[in-house]
């Protein structure tokens, strides 16, 4: 079997055999309510975890998209409470913001040769404080079209809902695999990940892949920035504080080596999942600390770390013998 | 454990099919905004004992200052099919659809300390303090302690523009309204805080005379209260002799003071918003009665005549 698929199917496996352990304790867990709630309630940091996945792969990292979905939120908010223009058109004009935010930190990044920890950090700084700038109090969206979208949902048995936010995240996450396996755009961030010289020999265009990967993961931070203002029907400057740390968490657990190269999307959604099943037990329990989720994501993205660092060893050894 | 499990989840199992409704079976979730105060942290504490005290199964989820781990949280405890759900929400905004799917699951919602902007119906009932309210019993304790004698009063308010700073001035100007004898010669803010509200009572103290002209302070809460008794130390005066003191709050500390003669009185906020909530919520449960859409907490007054060093030792252990 080859190597690369170890660590999804590990991730896999420990999704799948902690839900059975949940399921048992708390038959309830099975309902399709569990089920639609974790699509829902993770859809903000699935679209962007896969934005960070993109970015993680090619050997970056980007600390900006928590602050760039607060931003979003309250840009959304702003827009439609002082402006009549349509939500559609706020939506498309937070995008361009968002995408072209993420062109300039990888335009710095490639031509001013920074590192993508320093760049996106101030980008993390800067989104954050323009959202408070935009405002300090938490603003309402009363628009009725915002009513309209959260009406589509499609309804499981058993009372559970497929969101619209839900839905969009498995489509984000279903073209994020296409783009990875399929495009010659997800092959030159695999090329970039194994090295930005060798990737330049091979004839990858570095400066223009380095570009597109941090507009599409701020392109992505934007989406989950709408979605979470349909989320919560509110813009908030103090909102998502840290959702870049469990998108990282999420793209670690999912499988992805953390110095780039090789990792896939799917895993990435399977990563996301494991966060929020920790976090539904927790709440079932209901006598566990909430501080737990964090510990627990702790041990696993270790456990990971080691994992990642162990098949390395054993494929570099292999390597040799042949 | 297993076995322990197997045995808990048999009686929820039978309890549903039996169906009966009494306090003894009732599960309750319990979404906190955190524990970013000792406030807070007293009002955990005290919402457990309530449950545990009425036979409740409380499942408590701290959101740790995030409103998305509040959503995730009643989304998980609408899943399990709790009977209630009590949030202290982190914000005002974005609670419609959540509650919506409260309703629709038939669970009652209950808000403690804070109120949300979603419509009235999303939501059983309120139990909140009434900020005007303790500012005018605090304000009224002043009147009635001086007694028609002149009375130069400084107030350390709280944070500018928060609502507690607002609600509190207002409600304790109003309480001295037509007392020609009561006058606020002074009003800062000391921004809630213990070294502000001793910074600005400094201030204070030197501009009124070393602070002969002063005969009684108001702040917003205890803690500055405490901070300014400090002040009024080192400018060589007697707080709760030279200088009255009354604030907000009833935090441990300041009836420690008063044991001491320090301080003269303080308004309750008091942390046991579950108290009343459940009360609503057994008498809805039973025989669906309709509570009030706002159920005001009780701001009772505390003065060196309610044996406060008993009232220190009962609420030092309650984690504030």
């Amino acid at each position: 079997m080859n190597q690369k698929y170890l660590p999804l199917i590990a991730t896999i496996l420990i999704f799948i055999v902690s839900y059975a352990m949940c399921a048992l304790q708390y038959p309830n867990m099975l309902s399709t309510r569990v089920i639609g709630n974790l699509l829902t309630d993770n859809a903000f940091l699935g679209i962007a975890a896969v934005g960070m996945t993109f970015v993680i792969l090619s050997g970056g990292i980007d600390l900006s998209i928590g602050s760039v979905i607060a931003f979003t939120g309250i840009f959304l908010a702003v827009m439609l409470e002082t402006t009549s223009i349509h939500p559609l058109l706020a939506f498309v004009l937070a995008l361009l913001i968002t995408t072209a935010f993420g062109a300039i930190m990888g335009a710095i990044i490639h031509y001013l040769e920074m590192p993508a920890f320093i760049v996106t950090l101030a980008g993390m700084f800067l989104a954050r404080g323009m959202a408070f700038v935009l405002s300090i109090d938490s603003i309402p969206v009363r628009h009725e079209f915002y009513g309209t979208l959260k009406s589509f949902y499609y309804k499981l048995p058993g009372g559970g809902r497929i969101t619209l936010i839900g839905g969009l995240m498995l489509l984000v996450f279903a073209v994020g695999i296409i783009i990875a396996q399929r495009t010659r755009f997800g092959t030159n961030v695999y090329a970039l990940g194994g090295g930005p010289q060798t990737a330049a020999l091979m004839g990858v265009p570095v400066a223009r892949t380095t570009i597109l990967i941090y507009a599409l993961s701020g392109f992505l931070a934007g989406l989950s920035g709408i979605v979470y203002s349909l989320y919560t029907s509110a813009g908030y400057s103090l909102a998502t504080v840290g959702v870049e740390l469990d998108a990282i968490a999420a793209v670690v657990i999912g499988g992805t080596l953390l110095t780039g190269g090789a990792g896939f999307v799917g895993g990435t959604l399977i990563g996301v999942l494991i966060q929020g099943l920790i976090q539904t037990y927790i709440t079932f329990d209901g006598s566990l600390s909430s501080w737990w989720t964090k510990i627990l994501i702790g041990a696993l993205l270790f456990a990971f770390i080691l994992m990642q660092k162990g098949i390395l060893f054993v494929s570099r050894r292999g390597r040799s013998y042949a | 454990m297993k076995f322990k499990t197997a045995l808990a989840s048999a009686t929820i199992l039978a309890a549903c099919m039996f169906g009966s409704a009494s306090a003894a079976d009732l599960t309750i979730g319990f979404s906190q905004i955190g524990s970013e105060s000792g406030w807070r942290a007293a009002e955990t504490t005290l919402t457990k004992q309530q449950a545990e005290k009425r036979g409740i199964d409380l499942k408590f989820a701290d959101a740790q200052q995030k409103q998305e781990n509040q959503i995730k949280a009643i989304r998980s405890f609408i899943a399990q099919g709790v009977d209630a759900i009590l949030i202290a929400p982190v914000v005002a905004t974005g609670w419609d659809e959540v509650l919506t799917e409260a309703k629709d699951a038939e669970i009652p919602v209950i808000l403690l300390d804070r109120t949300v902007d979603s419509s009235k119906d999303l939501y059983l009932t309120a139990v909140t303090s009434d900020l005007v309210h303790e500012g005018n019993v605090a304000g009224k304790w002043l009147v009635d302690t001086v007694a028609g004698k002149p009375c130069n009063v400084v107030e350390l308010q709280g944070t500018t523009g928060s609502s507690p700073a607002i609600d509190r001035k207002k409600g304790f100007e109003e309480a001295l309204k037509g007392h020609d004898n009561l006058k606020i010669i002074r009003s800062q803010t000391g921004d809630f805080t213990r070294t502000k509200g001793k910074e600005v009572m400094e201030s204070f103290l030197k501009a009124e005379d070393g602070g002969k002209n002063i005969c009684a302070l108001y702040a917003h809460n205890d803690d500055m209260a405490v901070g300014a008794i400090q002040a009024i130390k080192e400018a060589g005066l007697k707080p709760g002799t030279d200088i009255l003191v009354v604030s907000i709050d009833a935090v441990p500390d300041i009836f420690q003071a008063m044991a001491a003669g320090e301080a003269n009185a303080t308004v309750e906020l008091t942390p046991d918003m579950a108290g009343p909530a459940l009360d609503a919520l057994e008498a809805y449960l039973k025989d669906k009665t309709e509570p009030p859409k706002w159920i005001q907490t009780e701001s009772k007054l505390y003065t060196q005549a309610d044996d406060p060093q008993k009232v220190y030792e009962a609420k030092k252990g309650l984690g504030y």
